[in-house]
């Protein structure tokens, strides 16, 4: 059984994420408990092997099929280090790359998989996944015990740290599996994220809004008050889905992660996935009128008083 | 072309949860369950599908969710062209992605279009198992598709608001975040009159029972690590307070 952690790297051109830092830090952390290694698999250029000082070993895979993320290529190149380098567990982070291969990967390396895990540790050397489901209502304490195990991770649950520390790893390249020359998928286009609107992630203030907006036409009224605030409007997934304001407006998990000074949540009721978007906030005051809403547990101040009352008072405040 | 819509029952997250007394699972017997509404986008992206370039589109529950019939009738309300019940079922998603392969390697599908995630699949999600259990290409996390003469090329999303397309040959599995546009409203009177006609196919399959390999220990209510400071009043009070609020911090002038 071996006693090595293994993590994904994801990368988007010459940049490694965050997340493949957090799980590293994790990894090291694991790896040393057991007395085994942490091990990064890079694919795609090597290139990037020497920002991951902090593994023991980056086992690199270049080919054609790995020059983007492609989830076919990928999914046979991390099956094809998985079996020759039999780790104890591997980490993928619970974002597009780890959401393609960790239950396929559960499937055809024949372990066990632990989703959304916020919390990770061993007990007695067997791992214990604390994974957040339901809404972000529920969490449960899940053993992977047996010889093999997957983990995919939320991002931002571990500090990525002791992921970036200095040191020189082994890099071992592996020879391309011959499944990568036959792909039934090819990537066509990649989409960087639109230019030239408002960047949110900049703003010392945010006016966010969420469903409990209701309307494409009761934007207005929640614009004017951003106008009035001389801040950027933003929102909630549930608003960009509906086309009512552009992708760039985005704020959580799938969207972009900002730090204002202050962030108004009006009609945001605060899924786990838009809290990790903007729980960073040094202030937060959230407008909804159901008491429970999860917003309330991470807001510092909170009103139950229907966003439709308070946004035109505040307007008309602001105006004076 | 055939698409297929898996489909689950999950508990309403407006609920209160409570858990079992032994506390490693959720107490589902006064739960209300609806339709996973990453579910409900796959089917309202496969009626697109089908709406651009034909086919039949089928949705496909199991038997043993609780009110599954209510989310295959309204799917069928919606203009799907069937509804079937395979019988079995189970929470975690091992079992299910086994009972969903053996029943489409009896009856293949050229595009199954599948909910990326479900609030209770801890155990991992089921579009990529499918496909693992298949053989089939799978693409997650997918926010349009479209289909043509044996390929589909569908929009795969990234987070920091980055995309790409991929052309994908078929048949194949894709994880749905969103449909194209929010999902359609089927009206309580349609979906009475689709309930009256039946239509709902039932079908027994044999899957062995894989087990997902997960030992749970505990499920709880997260601790609340701290709660707004709630500020009391109607509009106007709490306007005045949230305008001293971002004075004192110096974001309003004056």
């Amino acid at each position: 059984m071996g006693n090595d952690v293994l993590v994904l790297a994801e990368r988007v051109g010459k940049q490694l994420q965050d997340s493949t830092y957090e799980l590293l830090a994790k990894a090291r952390e694991l790896a040393q408990a057991w007395g085994g290694n942490a091990d990064v698999a890079l694919f795609g250029p090597a290139d990037l092997a020497d920002q991951l000082t902090a593994a023991d070993t980056v086992v690199s895979i270049d080919h054609p099929a790995l020059s983007d993320y492609m989830p076919e290529a990928y999914e046979k190149a991390l099956l094809h280090v998985l079996r020759e380098r039999s780790p104890r567990l591997l980490l993928l982070s619970n974002a597009t790359a780890g959401l393609d291969q960790g239950a396929a990967l559960s499937v055809l390396w024949d372990a066990p998989l632990a989703a959304y895990a916020v919390g990770l540790s061993l007990d007695d050397g067997v791992p214990v996944a604390t994974c957040q489901v339901l809404g972000g209502k529920v969490l449960a304490e899940v053993a992977l015990e047996g010889e093999r195990a997957i983990c995919t991770v939320i991002g931002g649950s571990f500090s990525s740290a002791t992921g970036q520390a200095a040191g020189s790893p082994e890099v071992v390249h592996i020879p391309p599996p011959p499944e990568l020359d036959t792909a039934r998928m090819s990537v066509q286009q990649v989409f960087e994220p639109e230019a030239g609107d408002v960047d949110i992630t900049t703003a010392d203030l945010l006016v966010s809004v969420g469903r409990g907006i209701g309307s494409k036409d009761d934007l207005e009224l929640v614009q004017e008050l951003a106008d009035a605030l001389g801040a950027p409007l933003s929102s909630s997934r549930p608003i960009t889905d509906s086309g009512w304001l552009p992708k760039t407006r985005q704020v959580g998990k799938s969207g972009l992660k900002v730090k204002p000074k202050a962030y108004l949540a009006f009609g945001i009721s605060g899924a786990p996935e838009h809290l990790e978007g903007m729980r960073g906030a040094d202030l937060i005051i959230a407008c909804n009128t159901d008491p429970g809403a999860p917003i309330f547990d991470v807001a510092h101040y909170g009103a139950t008083v229907d966003l439709f009352d308070l946004v035109p008072a505040l307007t008309g405040r602001l105006r004076r | 072309m055939r698409i297929v819509v898996p489909l689950k029952a999950v508990p309403d997250l407006v609920e209160e949860i409570e858990f079992t007394p032994e506390g490693t699972g959720i107490d589902r017997e006064y739960l209300k369950f609806v339709l996973n509404e990453w579910d409900d986008q796959a089917l309202e992206e496969a009626l697109l599908v089908k709406e651009a370039s034909g086919g039949e589109v089928a949705a496909v529950g199991l038997a043993d969710d609780p009110d599954i019939d209510q989310a295959l009738y309204t799917a069928l309300a919606k203009g799907a062209d069937s509804a079937v019940k395979v019988s079995g079922g189970g929470e975690d998603t091992h079992t299910r992605a086994a009972l969903l392969a053996a029943y489409l390697k009896r009856s293949p599908a050229d595009l199954i279009l599948t909910g990326v995630q479900a609030p209770d699949d801890l155990d991992g999600q089921l579009p990529p198992m499918l496909a693992a259990r298949l053989g089939l290409p799978h693409v997650s996390v997918v926010i349009a598709v479209e289909a043509a003469d044996g390929s589909a090329r569908v929009r795969q999303e990234f987070s920091g608001g980055r995309s790409q397309q991929l052309d994908v040959t078929l048949p194949a599995v894709v994880g749905v975040q969103a449909a194209r546009q929010a999902p359609r409203y089927a009206p309580i009177t349609r979906i009475r009159q689709v309930m009256q006609a039946g239509g709902v196919q039932e079908v027994t399959v044999q899957a062995g029972s894989p087990q997902p390999g997960l030992t749970i220990r505990r499920m709880y209510a997260p601790e609340k690590t701290g709660h707004a400071e709630m500020l009391e009043g109607g509009a106007d009070a709490v306007a005045d307070q949230v305008i001293e609020l971002l004075r004192s911090r110096g974001l309003v002038k004056g």
